[in-house]
């Protein structure tokens, strides 16, 4: 028997425990050295006293275990932890993006399949999809929450239509991009089969286009968790990371950490985002080693 | 009635590339053609204008009986094209099974097919490997497996073992021919080896370029069952000088306008 064709189950599982056990460190290393690189920074502007780009000081460099103390202080006085506080904003900063993330990821994969079907498609629609994108969100946040509010509709999802705004156009220019990668010779091969274009498209096309779509699905994971935080303030919506980040704005010389604070757990959201994505994608994609970005 | 009927088929491609002129070629049920000729003879065209992937300028191609487009419709043929073309995020049972599947096959008759054809080209226990887990010569037997799959009247092959070494080559020589003589379908086989045509063919036919034709047809009277043995024999040698004269013949015609114009 081949010799390529047979992987020893076993071996995988030290390679990937290997792997895994070096990512880990990696991970702490650099963020070691960001850690380094920030206090490093600030003690010797401070001890310089050097005031270019900006002075130096606790308000526009908190330290970063101060940072983060601040979350296991309360937030205002009576309040609860701000930790507590920020992983409720989260949540619902995440349920706003999340249902974004869908709504952008659907609607932009259907604009770039509609496209690729129909060249009149093609030619009518892809301007509006390139110039919905020129509109600045802060024009758009607004009408859209009065549209949807108008309806009845729960302010939550408001904002989560203005996510899914920041969401869409890379899935779609990446669908149409994606759609038309399939192998010529593979096309060939359908159209021997006598394969209708409905089939064509679910059985090649799509799968080609994959890794295509992951790639802006990536994009669009982080671009959603923005669009929600920013879509929060046009819709005053309080309860969530964009409506901290607010408040915390306005007291930010009295205590800068709290705002340093917010911004870490929304950084960490996104992240979080970003790397169900990859999750996915590595179940979904299946591809030769050497093909997987 | 005569598998492929082609008569009179020109192939002019846009920019003026005449790679076909007045190609006439009856094939019958149950032959082994093999379309020989140099580089750019158009060899691959007339399997593809046979195969309804590309239109002839002019001419027609009647398969079954029918037009070649309503042949490819009724799925008449299976192709094998020189490279594999398998479809990476299909293990090689489901891409064994994806022309069952367009055809509507259940998943009971696909199962029972796959096995079937896993077992036919000797891959059993790959069935759930991805095509880059395999060798070259297993993709192109897992492709093999794919065309054959659903029973086609006529297989279509362009150089399916040309990127082969030739013992491997040989190997799926006589697994192919075993496939041919079982399922009783009529190939038509495009190669560049002459040896492979002779050990293969019940009919070789020479193709010439500049603009491509057929120069001539050779018979293969080599006794069926062919083995390993064939390849040995006397008249084995005598039909590969044949076929090797035939194309230098062919050859020669090609150059002497060339050789005309250098002298001048
Ligand atoms: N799609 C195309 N557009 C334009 N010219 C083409 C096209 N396909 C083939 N040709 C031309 O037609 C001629 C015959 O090509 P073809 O692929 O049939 O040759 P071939 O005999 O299969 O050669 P090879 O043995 O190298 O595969 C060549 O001169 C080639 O340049
Ligand atoms: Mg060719």
């Amino acid at each position: 028997m081949s010799a390529i064709a047979v992987e020893r189950p076993r071996e995988r599982y030290v390679e990937g425990v290997k792997r895994g056990t070096g990512r880990v460190a990696l991970f702490v290393v650099v963020l070691g050295s960001l850690w380094g690189l920030w206090e490093g920074y600030r003690s010797l502007w401070i001890h310089q006293g050097w005031t270019w780009p900006f002075v130096v000081d606790n308000t526009t460099m908190p330290h970063i275990h101060d940072i983060f103390a601040a979350l296991g202080r309360p937030s205002q006085t009576g309040g609860p932890l701000l930790g507590t506080l920020l992983w409720h904003a989260a949540l619902f900063t995440a349920k706003e993006a999340a249902v974004g993330f869908a709504l952008g990821a659907v609607v932009g994969f259907a604009l770039g399949v509609l496209p690729a079907h129909s060249k009149l498609a093609q030619r009518g629609l892809l301007p509006y999809v390139v110039a919905s994108q020129t509109v600045p969100i802060l024009a758009i946040a607004p009408i859209v929450v009065i549209y949807l509010g108008s309806l009845q509709v729960t302010a939550w999802v408001s904002v989560a239509v203005i996510a899914a705004y920041l969401t869409f156009f890379p899935v779609t220019i990446s669908t149409l991009r994606g759609l038309t990668s399939a192998d010529r010779r593979a096309l060939e091969l359908m159209r021997s089969y006598a394969t209708g274009p409905w089939q064509v498209l679910w059985k090649l096309r799509v799968p080609s286009a994959l890794p295509y779509i992951f790639t802006a699905l990536k994009v669009s994971a982080t671009a959603s968790v923005v669009g929600a935080i920013i879509g929060e303030a046009p819709s005053s919506i309080q309860n969530g990371l964009g409506g901290e980040i607010v408040v915390f704005n306005q007291y930010y010389t009295l205590d800068p950490t709290k705002l340093w604070a917010t911004n870490v757990v929304a950084a960490l959201l996104g992240i979080i985002f970003f790397l169900v994505v990859v999750v996915a994608e590595k179940l979904v994609v299946r591809r030769a080693p050497e093909h997987v970005a | 009635m005569s598998v492929v009927d082609v008569s009179g088929v020109s192939k002019t491609f846009t920019g003026g590339t005449n790679a076909l002129q007045g190609i006439e070629l009856t094939i019958e049920p149950g032959e082994f053609v093999s379309l020989i000729g140099p580089s750019g003879c158009g060899k691959s065209t007339l399997l593809r204008i046979m195969g309804d992937l590309i239109e002839p300028s002019s001419g027609d191609v009647v398969v079954n009986g029918k037009t070649a487009r309503r042949a490819r419709i009724d799925r008449d043929y299976g192709i094998v094209f020189q490279d594999p073309v398998l479809y990476d995020w299909r293990t090689v049972a489901k891409n064994i099974a994806l022309p069952l599947e367009l055809a509507g096959w259940d998943r009971r008759r696909r199962a029972a097919r796959i096995r079937d054809m896993l077992n036919l080209v000797e891959l059993n226990g790959f069935a759930d490997h991805h095509p880059w887990q395999l060798s070259g010569g297993m993709q192109q037997r897992v492709s093999i497996a794919r065309a054959l799959s659903f029973d086609p009247a006529l297989l279509l092959m362009d150089e399916p073992f040309g990127a082969l070494d030739e013992m491997t080559r040989e190997r799926l020589n006589n697994q192919l021919l075993e496939i041919w003589a079982r399922s009783g379908s009529t190939v038509v086989f495009v190669t560049h080896s002459i040896a492979e045509a002779v050990f293969l063919s019940t009919r070789v036919v020479i193709m010439s370029p500049r603009p491509g034709r057929i120069s001539s047809v050779i018979p293969n009277d080599l006794p069926q069952p062919r083995t390993a043995a064939t390849r040995e024999e006397p008249r084995f040698f005598e039909l590969v000088t044949q076929v090797r004269d035939a194309l230098h013949l062919g050859a020669d015609v090609d150059r002497q306008p060339e050789a005309a114009e250098a002298r001048l």
